[in-house]
């Protein structure tokens, strides 16, 4: 597998901030990478130090085999803007021809605005100033910008924040276009269902440190997919029943996170422990988040 | 070496492009120095009268004129524009710092430029300033070349400081150089100690070259000798800023 980035023991800090501890990851040719974790983990200084905008506290960031602080080694990377950064006085079309205009030289030449532009629903926005779209019409330029160049990797930071659910999904079909034409994708998310619908491989950042990195599956399976919430006098007994990841109280009962619900409440009944109000239904992230940085800090 | 100079002209024309789309901007910098002329030199009928002082009034507005629009222009809008999220997005594009470094030159400097016109035009219908072409085409060309020295100043403060501080900082530093520098009085004025000072500022060499560049005679070393150091340095610091820069840190 030819690597496009890798990160090899980087730490970052801000201060006395540690944003990112020796951190390692390695992005291969045609993966489609999510990237989860809680506001402040440390995605977005990650994603910045592969971008060349920030410069490693230790460690190396290699991007395309070069540093990416050098010009040249970000000719086939491609970003996405904030939203609200887009200059409100420029034209879309304007904006696309200036950013476009950087990969003219590149080795696969840029998209032409008008095919950009079709496969992006911009194609009736061409004229209009960035100031005056709608905030799901900017984010949709802002994901735009980032396949202009026709690059090999692309980073989009939390790309579909503040849509609607079509305006989501539609977002999310050109971006697996996009994969499927070749493109590399690192997705930053905090919503899972994104991660979930776009990912094959996930990789977990909490409190600056990859807490997991591995198939979306395999992750899934180690958050412990379900969730199981009852009430007991016993908690402590049921928490050691096979297949549980974590517990955690939840009002007047407990909440055990479980990779089986099914063989769970098998396991349960056989056991003979009292308990009631039985409910089942699926993780939520946050509670992703939970079992797997107290696993982390374990 | 060819696609820096490609890139340094298409981020020049969106610069303009966005400049030009909210003119009020560009009629400020164009109108003040004409402001600053009509009140200050113009009713002074002793130096406006005179056509040797009238044209060294004109010159040293002139000079005036372009170290405030690069100090101003540059200090304070690269300051807020580190403050924006556009212009963390750029750099991440594929263009060289020298790319972006040199388009603001262009850009900012076409206004600076522009600003001279209406000084200019004060000066030979109202005073008695008079230059033939060949010397308005040699005080145009000094007058570019001597501001280069601002236009570094201008972005080294603007990548060094948050924008509240750049906008005190530019405003000192333009008063200090616009006084020291014989831009308001002019240096036959000064005191000895002041004079020999004087002449180890950017203002003072720049008033020196361009007024020599009009009116003939000869230049002193120290000015031409003296802008040339100050560029290089400047430019050497500039780049120097541009990449330890990773926009604003917060503590």
């Amino acid at each position: 597998m030819t690597s496009l980035a890798t990160a090899t023991g980087v730490t970052h800090r801000y201060g006395d901030v540690v944003a990112l501890h020796d951190v390692d990851l390695e992005i291969g040719e045609a993966e489609l990478v999510g990237m989860l974790g809680p506001n402040g983990a440390g995605k977005s200084t990650l994603l910045a130090l592969l971008q060349g905008l920030r410069h490693p506290t230790a460690g190396t960031v290699r991007l395309f085999g070069g540093d990416p602080r050098d010009a040249a080694s970000r000719l086939r990377l491609g970003s996405t803007p904030q939203e609200t950064a887009l200059p409100p006085t420029l034209r879309v079309g304007e904006v696309i021809d200036f950013v476009g205009g950087h990969f003219v030289d590149a080795p696969a030449g840029r998209v032409p605005t008008a095919e950009l532009a079709e496969e992006f629903g911009l194609t009736e926005l061409l004229r209009r100033q960035t100031g005056a779209l709608s905030g799901g019409q900017r984010r949709r330029l802002s994901v735009a910008l980032a396949f202009v160049g026709r690059p090999q990797l692309v980073l989009l930071d939390e790309p579909t924040t503040g849509l609607d659910v079509d305006g989501r999904r539609a977002l999310w079909e050109a971006i697996r276009r996009q994969h499927d034409a070749g493109a590399t994708i690192v997705v930053t998310s905090h919503y899972l269902e994104e991660i979930e619908a776009l990912a094959k491989r996930v990789v977990v950042i909490s409190e600056g440190r990859v807490v997991a990195d591995d198939t979306l599956a395999a992750v899934l399976a180690r958050v412990g997919s379900r969730w199981v919430r009852l009430s007991t006098p016993d908690p402590d007994r049921i928490a050691t029943l096979p297949g549980v990841a974590a517990s955690v109280p939840d009002g007047d009962g407990v909440a055990f996170s479980v990779h089986d619900s099914d063989a769970f409440v098998r396991a349960l009944v056989a056991s003979g422990l009292p308990f009631s109000q039985l409910q089942v239904r699926g993780a939520t992230l946050e509670e992703a988040f939970l079992a797997l940085t107290e696993r982390s800090a374990a | 070496m060819i696609s820096t100079l490609r890139l340094t002209g298409l981020h020049a024309r969106y610069t303009l492009l966005e400049t030009m789309r909210v003119p009020i901007a560009v009629i400020g910098a164009i109108a003040f120095p004409a402001l600053a002329f009509l009140f200050f030199v113009v009713p002074q009928r002793m130096v406006a009268g005179d056509p040797v002082l009238a044209t060294q009034a004109v010159v040293q507005m002139m000079v005036f004129a372009l170290m405030a629009n690069a100090l101003f222009g540059f200090g304070i809008s690269i300051s807020q524009a580190r403050e924006t999220p556009w212009e963390p997005y750029l750099r991440t594009l594929p263009a060289p710092a020298a790319a972006r470094v040199l388009s603001q030159v262009l850009s900012t400097g076409t206004i600076g430029l522009v600003a001279l016109v209406p000084v200019v035009v004060l000066g030979a219908t109202l005073t008695e300033a008079h230059t033939d072409a060949g010397g308005l085409l040699l005080g145009l060309l000094a007058l570019a070349a001597s501001a280069l020295p601002f236009l570094f100043a201008g972005f080294a403060i603007g990548y060094a400081m948050p924008m509240k501080v750049a906008i005190a900082v530019v405003q000192i530093v333009m008063f200090g150089l616009a006084f020291a520098g014989g831009l308001f009085l002019p240096p036959a004025l000064f005191p000895d100690w002041l004079d020999a000072a004087s002449r180890f500022l950017p203002s003072r060499q720049a008033r020196e070259a361009a007024i020599q560049a009009v009116q003939g005679g000869e230049v002193p070393w120290w000015a031409w000798g003296g802008l040339a150091a100050w560029t290089l340095a400047l430019l050497v610091l500039t780049l120097v800023l541009y990449r330890r820069d990773e926009g604003r840190r917060y503590r």
